[in-house]
């Protein structure tokens, strides 16, 4: 398969601190590639400099082919870029900000209208509207229909769906699907663990470290551990005598539940059961449970 | 070029979407011409006088009622202590006391001189030496009065021998303090609409975040700033012709000199002005720093600029500092053409600082620019 980006060896210091270190990854040709991980892993670092917006301090990139320092100016015409705040012109319309972006690009609406259809339609009855007028949801579909229509090979993404509702996030991973299917490659960065099983491939990322880089599901397939999901009337205190635990390994806060993992091989149930009654606990439920992608991201840095 | 076309379109949209330039462009000029020109003056109407009068002669009427009739004084009281014209000088009652001591007139005709006393509140200095001086000059022409009473002698005998000295004021022959005060606020007009607008302009592209992605499109660097810089050009020389007529039709001020020089001077003073804003913007963050930044520049330039004092009177130094101050030599140069009808010849050492000054501030600026984003 192509090879639509390749990172190599990639270093960035703001001053002291690391931003990022020794980064490597390909993205394959129209792949969702997904740049997952806490706030301040890195991810942000990643995206400007692939998208030459900063310099890294050593280390290489290259998108299709060519250098993100070299050919920068080639670079710009053929990749899309969203950023994580919403950086398009409040004061002018809808209309007004496609059209800008268009032009500076030397296309036209018409030209590239066939890409952005689809979701440049849903926001097309307000494009007499201010951009700093439309609500979130709407920016993000505007945001999104200016970073494509120049028609670009490679899409990045920051954090484009932070701050944005269930809904909208939804429909937002919808076109995502779409685009892929016209041959676009996309590079997704989120702090949303759930929105990783969307993507293609992964990459988890912590403290400016990739961790482990796959497809979701043998990121789920390498949890080896038997995971439990533990419920009880007082999770604080379930979660804190669960750290007591003899054969206690990690123990996490998950909506209503802790997920459990313990050094056994086969977790005995009846076992931790009885140690949670005799520390006084009621209304006691174990189930085993098939792990998602937040319990790996958890494992690994545990 | 089609791209700067487009940059341009967008500005000049968003420009005018903005609620505030409208009033901005238009009742600024207003505002500051009418107000600053009137207020602004040097000239000293109105002192207030109180007099102690001790004396009640003849002599001291003749000197009370020149007084009186001097358009700088306003006689506000008389009293006959000095203790209390004292008083009335502590709460500024009174700018001025003349106090003429009893036997004033007595003491005049035996031993042919006499004493006046003039007290005058001094806080101001400017205001003080005026005072004193006109006073001065009002009770000279008593005395000479007096002298031709007593002697008998005509004023313009030739027995009567003194240096006249007849004034001739050239350029500005009334000395009319609004006929000064005009081109220098045209100038600061000019200045803060260039200074201010573009460098605020500039560096909310930053602060907003629009920069972010104007940086991943094919535009050019110098590009966006010509694209940024030139619309407040335009609105700059359009409020330095809009001036003119405001100033023209509310204070007729004399146009002497030609106007295409007047405008080709400003093309390059705001330069220099879009310049220092572009400079101003790559070194702040956000608006409120930038505007911190251009309040800092024009205060200093403006007073520093002999839009109202004299630049003659700086101490050495100051006048070395006002060879980097534009804002000084483009006022220069306003009151040489409109004023004196300067040519190009007079004007040359101005336009060529001005020209060099252009160069390097938009050079370092530019420079500045493409090494920050």
């Amino acid at each position: 398969m192509n090879k639509s980006v390749i990172v190599n060896n990639l270093s960035k210091k703001y001053g002291e601190t690391k931003a990022i270190e020794n980064i490597n990854f390909e993205v394959n040709n129209s792949e969702i590639f997904g740049l997952i991980g806490p706030d301040g892993a890195g991810k942000s670092t990643i995206i400007r400099i692939l998208t030459s917006l900063i310099l890294a301090d050593s280390g290489k990139c290259t998108l299709n082919g060519l250098d993100v320092v070299k050919d920068y100016k080639k670079i710009r015409k053929i990749i899309g870029y969203m950023p994580g705040r919403f950086s398009l012109y409040q004061d002018l319309t809808v209309e007004e900000n496609l059209k800008f972006f268009a032009t500076v690009f030397g296309t036209s609406i018409e030209e590239n209208y066939d890409l952005i259809k689809d979701i440049y339609h849903q926001i097309e009855s307000f494009k007499k509207r201010r951009a700093g007028k439309l609500s979130g949801g709407m920016k993000q579909k505007l945001a999104l229909s200016c970073a494509l229509i120049h028609k670009p090979e490679i899409l990045v993404l920051d954090e484009p769906t932070t701050g944005v509702d269930a809904v909208s996030r939804k429909e937002f991973w919808d076109m995502l699907k779409k685009l892929k299917e016209k041959d676009i490659t996309i590079i997704v960065s989120t702090p949303y663990m759930d929105e990783a099983s969307l993507c293609d491939r992964v990459a988890l990322i912590q403290k400016g470290n990739i961790m482990q880089i796959n497809t979701p599901e043998k990121i789920i397939n390498n949890f080896t551990k038997e995971l439990l999901s533990i419920k009880s009337k007082n999770i604080y205190k379930l979660l804190k005598d669960l750290r007591k635990y003899p054969e206690y390994r990690s123990a996490f806060p998950f909506g209503q539940n802790i997920h459990f993992t313990s050094n056994e091989t086969i977790a005995d149930i009846e076992n931790i059961k009885n140690f949670l009654i005799n520390n006084g606990h009621q209304n006691i439920d174990i189930k085993a449970i098939k792990a998602n992608i937040e319990d790996c991201f958890m494992e690994l840095m545990t | 070029m089609r791209t700067i076309i487009f940059i341009l379109e967008k500005e000049f949209k968003q420009i005018f979407r903005n609620k505030i330039m409208i009033p901005i462009i238009f009742v600024v000029p207003f505002v500051q011409l009418l107000i600053l020109v009137h207020a602004a003056t040097f000239e000293i109407k109105n002192i207030d006088l109180l007099v102690v009068d001790n004396d009640f002669s003849s002599t001291s009427r003749q000197i009370i009622s020149k007084f009186k009739g001097s358009p700088f004084f306003n006689l506000v009281e008389s009293e006959f202590s000095v203790k209390k014209a004292e008083e009335s000088l502590y709460n500024d009652k009174a700018d001025v006391v003349l106090v003429i001591p009893s036997g004033f007139e007595k003491k005049l005709i035996k031993e042919n001189k006499s004493d006046l006393q003039l007290l005058v509140n001094a806080i101001n200095g400017v205001v003080a030496g005026l005072s004193n001086y006109y006073a001065s000059a009002i009770i000279m022409s008593v005395n000479k009065d007096l002298i031709v009473e007593m002697y008998g002698v005509s004023k313009n005998s030739s027995s009567f021998k003194q240096i006249n000295i007849e004034y001739s004021h050239w350029y500005n022959p009334q000395l009319n303090y609004k006929t000064y005060m005009v081109p220098g606020i045209l100038v600061l007009l000019v200045t803060i609409i260039g200074l201010y607008l573009s460098g605020m302009n500039l560096v909310r592209e930053k602060e907003v975040g629009t920069i972010e992605q104007i940086n991943v499109t094919p535009i050019k660097k110098y590009q966006f700033i010509i694209g940024k810089l030139v619309p407040f050009w335009i609105i700059a020389m359009f409020e330095l012709a809009f001036g003119l007529v405001l100033g023209k039709l509310l204070f007729d001020i004399p146009i002497i000199g030609n106007l295409f020089l007047v405008f080709g001077v400003a093309a390059i003073y705001l330069l220099v002005i879009l310049g220092i804003g572009l400079f101003i913007s790559t070194i702040t963050e956000n608006q409120l720093q930038a505007m911190f930044f251009a309040f800092f520049f024009t205060l200093i330039f403006i007073l520093m600029s002999g839009l109202f004092t004299s630049v003659e009177s700086m101490p050495k130094w100051g006048q070395f500092i006002n060879k980097i101050n534009p804002i000084a030599y483009f006022i220069k140069v306003m009151r040489m053409i409109l004023l004196k009808g300067s040519g190009f010849k007079d004007i040359i050492p101005e336009i060529s600082a001005l020209l060099f000054y252009a160069f390097s501030i938009l050079g370092l600026a530019i420079w500045r620019y493409r090494k920050t984003t």
